[in-house]
This record gives C-alpha cells, structure tokens and sequence, in this order.
C-alpha cells in the first residue's frame, strides 16, 4: 500500500468512527447511571436535521451543532420523562423514541433534502499535523474530531477519577443503596439521559454538517443502533469504545475504498455496503459469548425502572 | 400539587382506558400540530383522519394497509409476550417478499393454483429463515436480539437491493430498480370487486385467531406469557428459555414474511427496492398499542393504517411531507406509554404542608 493511501484510509477511517465515538460514549454515560435509551437513532436524526437546518440558516455550523446538540436532549428529555418520571419500559419507550425521531427528522427535513452546505475546513493543528503518514491524518481534522478525543480523556477522569462519576456508577448500580445514602437517583439519572442524548445530537450533527454535508431521510443509517452495540461491545467501557468505533470506522472506510477503487472485483457493492452491519452481529457475538462478561460488566441496574419510596 | 401513588393492585380498567386516552391526546396533538404548521385544524383533521373512511374503497384501501400491519404485530407479539424483542420484523417482511418472489419468477408461466399457496409457505419460510439468525446467535451465543435483528434490516434492505438491480432485474423494465410483473396465477386473488383488497387480508384475520389461541389456550404460549411476566417463576418451573426464543422469533418472522408476501403478490404485483416501506417498525407500535392481545391488535392496526392514509392524504390536499404519519405514529406511542403509568399509580392532590 503506497503511503498516500495509507494516509487517506487512516483519515477517513477516523472521520468515520468520530460520529461513532461520540453517540456511543454518551450512551455509557447513560447506561452507567443504569438507563438503557435505545432511542439513539431517532436523537442522532433529530440532531443531524437540526443542525443542518441551522447551519444552512445561519451560515454557522457551530450554531448548528449547539442546535443539534439541543435536539438530542429535547428528544432525550422526553425518553426521561417517559422512563423516570412516569416510570414506563425502557425498552419500549427507546424504540418509541428511535421511530418517532426518524420519522419526525424526516418531516422537519424534508424542505432541505435538495439543499448543499458549504464544507467546513479542517483545523491543522501546527508542528504535529507534518508528522509523516499520520500527521495529515490525525492532526488536520475537524474540530468536532478532537472534540471526541477530549471527550474520551474527560469521561476517563470522570468516571474513575472524580467523586460525581463514582456516585454516577453507584447509580446505575445499586439505585437503592444510592438512595439511602442520600444521592437523588431520579435527578442524576435524568442528567445521564440529557447527556447521551446531547452527545447523539452532536453525532448527527457531525454527520449532516461536516461529514456528507448533507441532509437526505436516512442519512443515520442505523449508526445510532451500531453506538448502542459498540457500548456491549466495549462492556461499558471508554478505552474500548474508542477501539471498538474506529474497527468500525476501518471497515467502513475499506469498503467504501474498494468500491471507490475501481477494482474489478466479481463482488456485488451490496454486498461490500453490508460489511459494517455483519460486521456489528459478528462483534456481539464474540463479545456475548461468554456469559459473565456480559454479566460481570454491564451496570447491574440497566434498564430496570427505580422508584424511590419517598 | 399532583403527586403518583401506586396502587394497592393494578387497575383492571386502565389497560384498556389507555389507549382510548393515548387516542385523544394523539388527536390533539395532531391538532396543535396542524396549528403550528399554518393549517386549519379542522380541515387537517377531516383530511387525515376522516378521508380514509369515506366510502367503501377508502374503507377497503384501509384493510389493504392494515393487513401487512397486523400480520407483522401478531407475530411480534407472540415474542414480546416473552419479551423476546425481535425489532427486525422490516427485515423479515423482506426476506418474505423475496422468498416469494423467487418462487413467482421460478414458476413464471405456470397457471397451477398451488403456486399462490407455495409462495406463502416460501414467504413464512423466508422470514422465519431470517428470524432464525437472532434466535441461533441469542440462543447458542448470548448475543442481543434487538441488535441483531435490528443490523438485518439493513442488510435484507441491500440484498432486495441487489436482487431487483442485478440478477432478478426485469429485462425489460427501462432499467427500473424492480422485477418482472407476476402473472395472474401468483398474484392474490381479490376479496371485494373493484377494490385493492385481497386474499391477505383474510390470511391475516385467520392468523389473528390463530395467534389469539396460541397466545391463550397452549402450553407453550401459557410458558411464553409466563416467561415475560416473571422471568424467575418460568426459570424455576423449569421452562426452557431457549425454546420461547426460538418460538418467539420464528412466529414473527413467519408472520412478517407472509406479510412480505401479501404485498409483493398483492397491491405491488413485482418485487422492487421500495418493498420495505416501514410495516415492520409500524407493527411494533401496532403491537404495543393493541396490548399484544389479538383483538387489540385489530383495532390498533386499523388505527395505524388510518395514520398512514392519513399522512398520504395530508401530503395530497394539505402539501405535508406524508412522514407526518410517522410523526403521528410516534406520538400515539408516547402517549401510550405515559398513559400506562396509570395501571399501576393514580394521580393523587397533595397539599404541601405549610
């Protein structure tokens, strides 16, 4: 492989696994606080269709991804209002969300689909980015690239570092003990949903305003559901949410290079495009077979509604 | 201030009052929503909701959309009931229509009348093939059916994809994304005169039924409701979880082929890309708000394809996206959900202590 190559498949690879790492570390914030949201892919919609129709009215990507941003929690606040406050399955109420916020996405947005954004130029950061094959790849990105990057190293300190995080934990492992120690569940589970739900906005954000740059009905394309899996996969935790999200960002990435090669391989594009979504059961599998992983790893409390007798 | 207080014993009255209550709120709601668009409320509700009764082919349209709607929430429902969540059920619907498909155009010329009963078994078969991936990789490996089933839609949607723009192509279609037309003999023979509605239909209600007694009055189906609703009882009786997976997911994804089937030999007539048109996420909240329960079913199904109409109507006289369906759709889910809380509390006045 010529390193020109080498660089452009390292970029796109992590242009790819960006939308990924962060929906999906927004989602173990809030499966940690034990809240199963499946609702991701109806948050990244709404996120994705707001920030673009923001930025194409006001000619800011950053108010569109404060938009999008802002999106994501509307929708997440209304998954915590049904699943905390008025205590309904998790499981029911995410799927509600996931068809209402696609479907609700593709209404609002319907006005924009024919409309094209201006890209947004990368941010070289200087010195570093003249690093030869990785340079250019790394470290001439997209802002909301590096975002993830901060966002990973905050979420390190944070859940095993500082004193909220741990109470967070506790949460979404022994909501009652957490209780009766004196922590309001209700009230931090609500900020965990508002944050995974902020952070899905920004991924789609991400993908409508600097990855495509566009709006079409279903861009998302079932990434908010891979960012749930990735969370299993990395058995709730960051480090291997990062690894997991850029193996997917790879294969996405290779597929699309060798349709885009113009290789003459026998081998239908189909075929190719399916890769990240085999790619995803095969992961669960591996990472599911062995029982107690799951069980040792997952939050005890997660998806379990809690009510505390006040 | 208001305040929740559980209730001694679950209400017997609110699991059916809810979703009478999620029904009026979706009304009104639609109607705000109609106000925030610009739009008469009035004349957006006769449009949407009244328009899709209006006569009898309005009326025969709407069976025809609640058909593949009802087939898929029957079959969900059974795996719900033991809350195996197959949400895959699009993928399946699919997997049906190109099971029976492939049956059509392997048989192409032959007027035998086995050929439409032979692509209703292909059509179950093919949906329940697919359902059985979930069911293998959730029962030998532990791996999440809702994921998996989920990541199948996607790939079911590539390979109709690469069916009707490859090998299964129609020669001379203009290069059209879809198959030849069926012959008569493999297209559903019609239950009304001058109408859309066909054979499907009946297959549905006769499935209903069939799902109302297996849900009801079998063992497996008793074990299965078990099961859902107190996992320890089931496991301490020693009821084989495996074996509800499996039954779970391979009556939805019959369920849902056959419904795949319905719409390729039915209102379609050929295979094309757009054959997955959303029935099977739609079932999910067909079976939700028809409490997983045969009957309610019925009635919620007929609901949900009134929202559909609804949105195309909404789309021709209104000039709405007809996504506004969903819209609808979505909001009859949430309200659903938020009304349940009612079962098991009821609102009660505190007055603050002052």
């Amino acid at each position: 492989m010529d390193a020109n190559l080498f660089t452009s498949m390292l970029f796109a690879t992590v242009v790819a696994g960006t939308p990924l790492i962060i929906v999906a570390l927004g989602l173990l914030v809030s499966e940690r606080a034990g809240v199963l949201n499946l609702g991701a892919e109806g948050m990244m919609a709404m996120g994705a269709v707001t920030a673009f129709a923001i930025t194409h009215h006001s000619g800011s990507p950053w108010l569109g991804v404060l938009a999008g941003m802002s999106a994501g929690m509307a929708m997440a606040l209304l998954f915590g209002v049904l699943t905390l406050t008025l205590m309904a399955n998790q499981v029911a109420s995410g799927l509600a969300l996931a068809i209402f916020g696609v479907g609700l996405a593709a209404f609002v947005g319907k006005p924009y689909e024919a409309v094209a954004l201006q890209a947004v130029p990368p941010i070289r950061i200087p010195f570093i980015a003249d690093i030869p094959l990785i340079g250019e790849a790394l470290y001439n990105q997209q802002l909301l690239v590096y975002f993830s990057w901060a966002l990973f190293w905050g979420l390190l300190w944070f859940l095993y570092r500082s004193r909220a995080g741990l109470v967070l934990r506790a949460v979404g492992e022994s909501p009652a003990s957490a209780h009766a120690i004196g922590y309001p569940v209700i009230r931090i589970r609500y900020l965990a949903v508002l944050f995974g739900g902020a952070m899905a906005g920004i991924g789609g954000a991400f993908l409508s305003v600097f990855y495509t740059p566009m709006w079409a009905e279903g861009m998302v394309a079932g990434r908010g559901w891979i960012a749930l899996a990735l969370v299993v996969f990395a058995t709730w935790r960051p480090l291997r949410v990062m690894i997991g999200a850029y193996l997917f960002g790879g294969v996405m990435i290779t597929q699309l290079f060798i349709q885009g090669s113009g290789l003459q391989i026998d081998f239908p594009s189909q075929f190719l495009s399916s890769l990240p979504y085999w790619a995803t059961i095969v992961v669960l599998v591996v990472i599911s077979r062995n029982v107690n992983t799951i069980r040792l790893n997952s939050p005890l409390s997660l998806g379990k509604p809690y009510r505390p007798d006040a | 201030m208001l305040e929740l207080e559980a209730r001694a014993e679950p209400s017997r009255l609110m699991p059916w009052l809810s979703p009478l209550l999620a029904v009026a709120l979706t009304l009104v709601g639609g109607m705000l929503l109609f106000l925030a668009l610009g739009k008469d409320p009035i004349e957006g509700f006769r449009i949407f909701f009244l328009n899709p009764v209006r006569d009898l082919y309005a009326v025969s349209e709407l069976l025809l959309k609640a058909t593949p709607l009802m087939l898929c929430a029957i079959g969900l429902a059974i795996g719900f009931r033991a809350n195996v969540w197959n949400i895959g059920a699009e993928g399946q619907f699919m997997l049906g229509a190109v099971a029976a498909t492939g049956v059509a155009l392997y048989f192409d010329g032959s007027q035998s009348s086995l050929l439409l009963p032979a692509m209703v078994a292909a059509g179950a078969l093919g949906g329940a093939l697919w359902a059985s991936i979930p069911a293998f990789l959730r029962t030998h490996f532990n791996a999440n059916e809702i994921l998996v089933s989920l990541m199948l839609v996607y790939v079911a949607q590539l390979f109709v994809s690469w069916l009707v723009f490859g090998p299964w192509r129609d020669p001379d279609g203009f290069n059209f994304p879809q198959t030849k037309m069926f012959d008569d003999a493999a297209t559903m023979p019609m239950l009304l005169e001058g109408t859309r509605l066909h054979m499907g239909f009946a297959i549905a209600i006769g499935l209903l039924v069939a799902g109302h007694v297996f849900m009801n009055h079998s063992f497996t189906g008793f074990r299965m409701r078990v099961a859902g609703e107190a996992a320890a009882a089931a496991r301490y009786a020693g009821f084989s979880a495996s074996r509800m997976i499996w039954a779970g997911l391979l009556a939805g994804g019959a369920a849902a082929g056959i419904a795949g089937m319905g719409e390729v030999a039915g209102p379609m007539g050929q295979l094309t890309d757009k054959v997955g048109s959303g029935y099977g996420f739609a079932a999910i909240i067909v079976a939700f708000v028809g409490r997983l329960n045969a009957f309610g079913i019925l009635l919620a199904s007929l609901l949900m394809a009134l929202l559909y109409i609804g949105g195309e109507q909404a789309q021709q006289y209104l000039n709405l996206p007809s996504s506004i369906s969903m819209v609808f759709q979505g909001m009859l889910l949430f309200f659903l959900l938020g009304s349940d809380v009612f079962i098991n509390y009821r609102l009660r006045l505190r007055r603050r202590a002052a």
